[in-house]
């Protein structure tokens, strides 16, 4: 049976349960979203957990995950839903000596030759779901437009079968990378969360989570030096996934200290561009060995 | 739902408790209401479904949580990040004009009485201002060290008591300039807080090491409110509510500006204009049918053609000559807006970008080599060192001699685009010039990083120019945005 959430603290102990751990505003966001039936619109920088809230969501709430990921030149046809005209064709030319016209018109608009898309799919799901739609902004501003009447109401309008409305409500989140403006008629039907590179501390509480076994003083510095990476101008941040990938690496390693010599070496865990890697060496690695008399 | 708020002048109507008690909704509808409204007036889109989401949010969250109250609100209301910095000012604005509004019309003072604290979080600190009230010798280096120390342990409860502490010990004195952002800065200044290291302190001194910049400013913030809240207590009225100011938004005109921020706004302009556009380049619009990819696709259908397949649009790849002004008084937005068009330099043909004080040199070379803002900057000053005598724009001779520079390859596809401020310092503009190159180019623009309200004043001649060419205004972010986007546009 889905979960329901009765208060805020509730669903941040629930994803944390599930080893997401949310921020304040992430777990009163989602709570309401749950509460209200209303998509919620994430926003923030690649790598910052925005997919995973949904997964983590998913999970706490004992639904279901649908997911869509969008791109340019995603239509309905592959989002929504799409008539399966090889087996309609089957169907016709199986008919072809007897049968009516009208008989077999009728027929080949069922249900039965409905392809059901992600979207669709959430629809008309027996028991609630969580949908996401993966980097709407990806797409273009018609699809957006599809989107809206599934947004507000829960609906999705076949011209040859009629209206398919949800029986569940689905818990919807729609993320974005910030790379295009979003209509305002989609921002107006959902609750907006920014989410951000966490802070120090909630950063070293999500490494610690995915690898209790790494040494404190390890942990502490490897989440120092991200933060650092992070202030730099680099064309590709580390994201979280990568801090945590970074630590479990350390871990591997056995690294009791972080200094230059390995910080050198495993930096390609979370640096993934050749002149990021210079400017992060010659920046960050520098400091290192001046904590570090011997390296 | 109210009675929507009167509109005769909607920054008034904004104002908290705008709304009479007796006319409106009671309690919180009305607040929520004139809240929307004061974020309209800072230019944040909040519809009537918004509100109704805000509505129905304040069912799920109680009011006397100050942060998700905060952090829900924020959710229906602030739908980007820029609303949401917005939002963050409005809110503290708002409300704290609510406790304060609250005090004036109780009559409540902090002297004596107790004060109208209670509403926004804040506790009297017994040991604090509450009993010192700036009569007593305070021991100043003793609140050096404990600022020093509230802000390196980022402790917000002590600091914020401290903030009152430290107005009683530096700011009062009949030495307040009356000007709140003053007498910050001049207490801040008294307290030694930096976030430099100190040497010449004791290492066991807090402030040897540097501080948080983060906490300096949060302390600023509780300063300048507790100074705010003085100075309404004196003179028993809330000082007019001003418009935020549009600084933040506008494009770097002083040299000191925070490179980095700059730098930033170039990452998303040019990661935006990367995407923009493709909408009309995908798979439709008014395109000619590709052949090839038709004949492909029909072996899927027996080899009818079921599904047609058209060309790309592509898009529209301009050549440019940039023309900026780099005197003093427009130099920071030339050298930005030519960073921005040298970031997206794959999305013109060829560019030539040239800047000019009282003659003009080319500078395509530099962007050439160079990515790095500072080091563009730095380069740019340097060579139009070399042009610059007098250091006053000479319009005329400019066009004068970027006529001889460039006469043989303008031609009806070249765009030309022009920064500067057209003013001339006295100077003949030779417009009929600037006209012969527009003429000779396909499309001529003016961008002037001064607000239109003072075209034509002074020794601005933007008009003897202006019927040569479009000319657009320039000095935020967004606009420079919609000028580029225009520029790229792909033909339709």
């Amino acid at each position: 049976m889905p979960v329901s959430p009765a208060s805020p603290a509730d669903v941040a102990t629930g994803l944390r349960a599930t080893g997401y751990l949310p921020g304040e505003s992430t777990a009163l966001v989602s709570y309401l979203a749950a509460r209200l039936g209303k998509p919620i619109l994430v926003e923030g920088p690649a790598g910052v957990g925005k997919t995973e809230l949904a997964k983590a969501l998913a999970t706490y709430l004992e639904r279901p995950l649908v997911r869509l990921q969008c791109y340019e030149g995603l239509d309905e046809a592959k989002a929504l839903y799409e008539w399966n005209y090889r087996k309609q064709l089957l169907r016709i030319q199986a008919e072809q000596t007897d049968a009516g016209w009208d008989k077999v018109q009728d027929d080949i608009f069922g249900e039965e030759f409905l392809l059901a898309r992600p979207l669709l799919q959430a629809i008309a799901a027996e028991e609630p779901v969580v949908l996401l739609i993966d980097e709407i902004d990806k797409t273009d501003q018609e699809f957006e437009a599809m989107l809206l009447e599934l947004l507000s109401d829960f609906q999705v309008s076949i011209p040859e079968l009629g209206t398919v409305a949800s029986t569940t409500h689905p818990v919807v989140l729609l993320t974005s990378n910030n790379s295009r403006e979003l209509t305002e008629a989609l921002k107006r039907r959902c609750l907006y969360l920014w989410l951000d590179y966490p802070a120090l501390e909630h950063e070293l509480e999500i490494v610690r989570l995915h690898t209790p076994a790494l040494p404190d003083l390890v942990a502490a510095k490897l989440v120092e030096l991200v933060a650092l990476i992070r202030a730099l101008d680099v064309k590709k941040p580390p994201s979280i996934a990568e801090s945590i990938d970074w630590a479990r690496t350390l871990l591997l390693l056995g690294a009791q200290d972080i200094d230059h010599e390995l910080f050198r070496q495993t930096i390609s865990v979370i640096v993934k561009h050749r002149t990021d890697l210079d400017i992060v060496l010659e920046r960050v690695g520098a400091k290192l060995v001046v904590g570090q008399p011997a390296g | 739902m109210g009675p929507a708020p009167g509109r005769p002048d909607p920054r008034r109507a904004a104002l908290y408790g705008s709304q009479a008690a007796g006319t409106g909704p009671p309690g919180m509808t009305a607040r929520i209401l004139e809240f929307g409204e004061e974020l309209r007036g800072e230019g944040v889109a909040v519809g009537t479904s918004e509100l109704l989401d805000a509505f129905a949010v304040l069912g799920l969250v109680s009011w006397t949580e100050k942060s998700r109250f905060r952090e829900a609100l924020a959710a229906t209301l602030a739908k980007s990040p820029e609303a949401r910095r917005t939002f963050e000012l409005v809110f503290d604005r708002f409300f704290f004009r609510a406790a304060e509004l609250a005090a004036v019309n109780e009559g409540i003072r902090e002297h004596g009485a107790s004060g109208p604290d209670g509403s926004d979080g804040q506790a009297d600190d017994p040991a604090g201002a509450g009993d010192q009230d700036g009569e007593g010798e305070l021991d100043s280096e003793l609140i050096r060290q404990m600022v020093a120390e509230a802000l390196r342990d980022g402790d917000e409860a002590r600091m914020r008591d401290l903030a009152r502490l430290a107005i009683a010990a530096f700011g009062r004195a009949g030495d307040g300039s009356g000007v709140v952002g003053v007498d910050v800065q001049r207490i801040r200044r008294a307290l030694g807080l930096k976030a430099e290291p100190h040497s010449d302190l004791p290492p066991d001194d807090p402030r040897a090491e540097g501080l948080p910049r983060e906490a300096i400013r949060t302390f600023e913030a509780m300063l300048r409110r507790e100074l705010e809240r003085e100075q309404i207590e004196r003179t028993r009225a809330l000082p007019a509510a001003r418009p935020l100011n549009e600084l933040d938004r506008a494009l770097p005109s002083g040299p000191l500006q925070d490179l980095a921020a700059v730098h930033r706004v170039v990452v998303q302009l040019k990661r935006r204009l990367k995407t923009q556009g493709q909408e009309s380049r995908g798979r439709k619009r008014r395109s000619a049918v590709d052949v090839r990819r038709t004949m492909r696709a029909s072996l899927e259908t027996g080899g009818v053609p079921v599904q047609l397949k058209y060309k790309p649009n592509r898009p529209r790849r301009p050549e440019i000559y940039v023309l900026c002004d780099v005197s003093t008084s427009v130099t920071s937005a030339s050298v930005f807006f030519l960073s921005v068009l040298h970031a997206l330099h794959d999305s013109f043909r060829r560019m030539r970008s040239f800047v000019f004080i009282e003659r003009i040199s080319e500078v395509t070379d530099v962007f050439a080599t160079e990515r790095d803002f500072r080091k563009v900057s730095a380069a740019i000053a340097r060579d139009a060192g070399v042009a610059d005598i007098s250091g006053y724009t000479d319009y005329g001779r400019v066009w004068n001699e970027f006529a001889a520079l460039v006469e043989d390859d303008l031609h009806p596809r070249a765009t030309v685009i022009v920064l500067g401020d057209a003013r001339t310092n006295g100077r003949d503009p030779k417009a009929a010039v600037f006209g012969q190159i527009a003429a000779n180019a396909g499309r001529t623009f003016w961008l002037n990083p001064e607000p239109r309200l003072y075209w034509n004043y002074g020794d601005s001649v933007i008009a003897s120019y202006e019927q040569y060419c479009e000319a657009h205004e320039c000095w935020t972010t967004d606009q420079l945005e919609e000028f580029v986007k225009a520029l790229t546009q792909p033909i339709r």
